[in-house]
């Protein structure tokens, strides 16, 4: 037995998840018309690992003749296979792609969490077996779309340019491509450029699947990329998932052109903390709301709205809380935070901290050590913020949370809303009728009470204002690619 | 000695009153028979974005209102048309069109709104659902209303592209600023005035006369209007709204049919002005019971 005075050490070992099961290339093409091609660029860019720095592979950077080359490979795909194909057959083909992925679940999240710096918990239990899931999910649907569009035609688009974030990659890339497959559309996807390996992965698996060459490409590089998908004459259809500010620019890009688009953007979202709220679930919640992938969640819950009364114990539980999380090495099994994505996104991070600081805001960081190299940001709170302070208004995309207080629900009804972004929110409480007076009048995509960060392929996931249009997820996802007559 | 008649003063329509334009500019379109069709309201941006405030303010009640209510509200609004048939029928032919033809468009507008009346309170049981997510949640899907709408009447016609357009907006939840059809006006004001005899409150639906080159830019780059429907073929003037569109993301939507047509109604005239919102609620299962009954 422990003597008194002896202090304990209740750190916790190491529990490192091996790395050494999983087939990385030292180098990666382009998947274009079912092939791995050389870049026309001949340039290639460094997959950095930003946990410590190191680098995991290099990936071809694609430019504007590489894109063209994947549009016309999905276009020729599209006229003559794709669209073509029995819908119950184009199922199978998705069907067998989800159970690649499930068999090989493992070293998907081991490379993702290489990769993008996140924990291997949540890459292993969340990324990874979602998007194995979403594939799963819109299998179904191919054969049966005339259910989800009573009373109307359904047909497909045609060549869907998909760009998407470096938050989820994987994730992200199934959200895209299992809709637009389900839906008889062909693809060229590009991945974030720090990010690229498991949409690259990915590709083998659509290798391995048959799926028709050309069906899938994927198109690995930088914003000019990106650009070039969006530019291209022969796209249908854009589906992007990233920052505000770019949708703008790819909105006023497609203006006056064919192309539909689905914009999945930026969020300010605000989980909302009544005085009847079971305190230490919530405390739970608003960790999970912004802490949850480094805070790097489009829907985080960045904005705290605590009721007066429970105001100071709720401050109070989650720094106690904060305390004990594990900031560290995102391959360890213990650790709950893990590495910020880049040093790009680690600088504007920082930058926020400071314009917090000189905002007059309290700052209050958890007391743990970080690792030496690599990239990583304290979980960070801040009080004594205004509804016009920077770190109110706009999104930081890091583990800031920012902590207002409200007196009645019609005041904070009012400031919860009162931001150009409407992508989700948070309402704690006990109470039934307060739980449906809040969800209904909050002007957010996704809504949720008594829990926060929950995905699934048949919900919805979208948001209203500015922070994009269109959904992805359920059968309301499929409308994206579809075209009604 | 004969009665003089008494003429009617168009004016423009917002929060529930019947202003001049603030500008006090008015024009005189003409008929194919060089026919003046009155002094109509040529509206300034300053109108625009009156009717925008008004609209924004109505949002929320409107919004609120049991679907059944809107419901009933829509067809108080075909009801007073019908009752006023004539009227529009009169102010059809001097904008141009025949008798016969008048009375049909009048007949097809009343249907529309009826039509319209009757999905206010079944979008959600169609559109919406419970989603079977694999975690132990409730969740839901409904639609909600975009906000404030921007509408671009059909400038080809003075009553049915506007009612065709209005119904379904209103019909969802959303409030409106119209932009009435720049040569044939005079229906749009008109039922401005049955729109104010129906119930529907003042703010929801707002009407303007004038340049609609003049009123697109105020509009369609107002922070404050969410989405736009445009319903002409212009491609240019598409464009250049969807550019304008850029910077709140305005949901831009782009109709180009024949009102009078049957078809031109359904339920994706409402739910393209509709947001999809998803809520989620944990469900206690501690003891993992099962209803084996």
């Amino acid at each position: 037995m422990a003597k008194k005075n002896e202090k304990i050490n209740w750190e916790y070992a190491p529990a490192p998840e091996s790395t050494g099961h999983i087939n990385l290339k030292e180098q990666y093409n382009l998947f274009i018309d079912g092939k791995w091609v050389k870049p026309n660029s001949g340039k290639y860019f460094d997959s950095i690992n930003p946990a410590n720095k190191e680098k995991l592979a290099s990936v071809a950077h694609a430019n504007e003749k590489d894109v063209d080359k994947a549009v016309k490979a999905a276009r020729k795909a599209y006229d003559t296979v794709w669209s073509k194909m029995a819908p119950s057959e184009r199922a199978k083909y998705i069907y067998r792609i989800a159970r690649l992925m499930q068999e090989r679940a493992r070293e998907f999240a081991v490379i993702e969490s290489l990769d993008a710096g996140k924990v291997i918990r949540e890459s292993r239990d969340v990324d990874v077996p979602l998007a194995c899931n979403h594939f799963f999910y819109y299998a179904g649907w191919a054969d049966k779309l005339e259910y989800a569009f009573p009373n109307r035609k359904v047909s497909s688009l045609g060549v869907a340019g998909q760009i998407i974030p470096w938050n989820f990659p994987l994730l992200m890339a199934a959200w895209k491509i299992a809709p637009a497959l389900a839906t008889g559309n062909t693809v060229v996807l590009k991945p974030a450029e720090t990010t690229s390996l498991t949409a690259l992965k990915l590709a083998e698996i659509i290798e391995e699947s048959g799926l028709p060459a050309g069906v899938v490409n994927i198109v690995t590089g930088f914003g000019d990329t990106g650009a070039a998908i969006v530019n291209h004459n022969d796209v249908d259809k854009i589906a992007f998932t990233g920052s505000t500010a770019v949708g703008k620019i790819i909105q006023k890009a497609i203006a006056g052109t064919h192309k539909k688009a689905t914009l999945e953007l930026g969020g300010k979202s605000a989980n909302i903390i009544l005085d009847d709220a079971p305190l230490d679930q919530a405390v739970e919640g608003i960790v999970n709301g912004i802490f949850f992938n480094q805070g790097h969640v489009c829907c985080a819950g960045s904005r705290l709205f605590v009721q007066e009364s429970v105001a100071d114990q709720v401050i109070e539980k989650l720094k106690h809380r904060m305390n004990s999380l594990i900031v560290g090495d995102p391959m360890d099994k213990n650790t709950d935070v893990g590495a910020i994505n880049s040093k790009e996104q680690l600088d504007v991070i920082n930058s926020y901290l400071k314009i917090g600081q000189a905002e007059g805001a309290t700052m209050y960081q958890a007391d743990c050590s970080l690792p030496k190299s690599g990239y990583y940001c304290r979980p960070t709170l801040f009080t004594d913020v205004a509804q016009s302070s920077r770190i109110v208004q706009e999104e930081i995309f890091g583990p800031v949370l920012t902590i207002q207080t409200f007196r009645t629900v019609d005041e904070v009804i009012q400031k919860a809303n009162n931001t150009p972004y409407g992508l989700a929110a948070g309402v704690w409480t006990d109470k039934g009728s307060r739980i449906f007076n809040l969800t209904t009048k909050l002007r957010a995509g996704v809504v949720w009470a008594n829990t926060y960060n929950k995905f699934d392929p048949t919900s919805p996931f979208g948001g209203y204002k500015e922070s994009g249009f269109g959904r992805e997820g359920g059968l309301h996802g499929l409308e994206a690619y579809v075209k009604l007559n | 000695m004969a009665r003089l008649e008494v003429l009617k003063t168009y004016k423009i329509y917002i929060g529930g009153a019947f202003p001049r334009t603030e500008s006090g500019r008015y024009y005189t379109p003409k008929n194919a028979k060089g026919e003046a069709l009155g002094n109509i309201c040529l509206s300034s941006r300053k109108d625009v974005r009156n009717a925008v405030v008004a609209a924004r303010k109505a949002f929320g009640g409107w919004s609120e209102r049991a679907a059944f209510n809107r419901g009933q509200i829509l067809y108080r609004i075909g009801e007073m048309l019908e009752g006023r048939k004539a009227q529009f029928v009169e102010e059809l032919q001097l904008q141009g069109v025949s008798k016969a033809k008048a009375e049909k468009e009048v007949g097809v507008a009343v249907d529309r709104l009826v039509y319209y009346a009757g999905w206010c309170d079944k979008v959600s049981q169609v559109s919406g659902g419970v989603n079977a997510v694999a975690s132990s949640h409730f969740n839901f899907s409904v639609n909600e209303p975009t906000g404030v709408v921007g509408i671009i009447a059909d400038q080809s016609t003075s009553l049915i592209g506007l009612v065709s357009q209005i119904a379904p907006v209103i019909a969802g939840g959303n409030s409106c600023v119209v932009l009435a059809s720049e040569e044939i006006p005079l229906c749009a004001i008109t039922f401005a005035e049955v729109l104010n005899s129906s119930d529907v409150p003042g703010g929801v639906v707002n009407i303007l006369t004038g340049s609609v080159d003049e009123m697109l830019k105020p509009l369609a780059t107002h922070m404050d209007v969410n989405a736009i429907v445009y319903a002409s073929t212009d491609a240019s003037k598409l464009k250049e709204i969807q550019e304008y569109a850029v910077d709140n993301l305005k949901r831009v939507r782009h109709y180009s049919q024949d009102w009078m047509d049957a078809d031109s109604q359904g339920l994706h005239f409402i739910t393209d002005l509709m947001e999809i919102k998803t809520t989620w609620h944990p469900i206690e299962n501690i003891g993992g019971a099962t209803s084996s009954y």
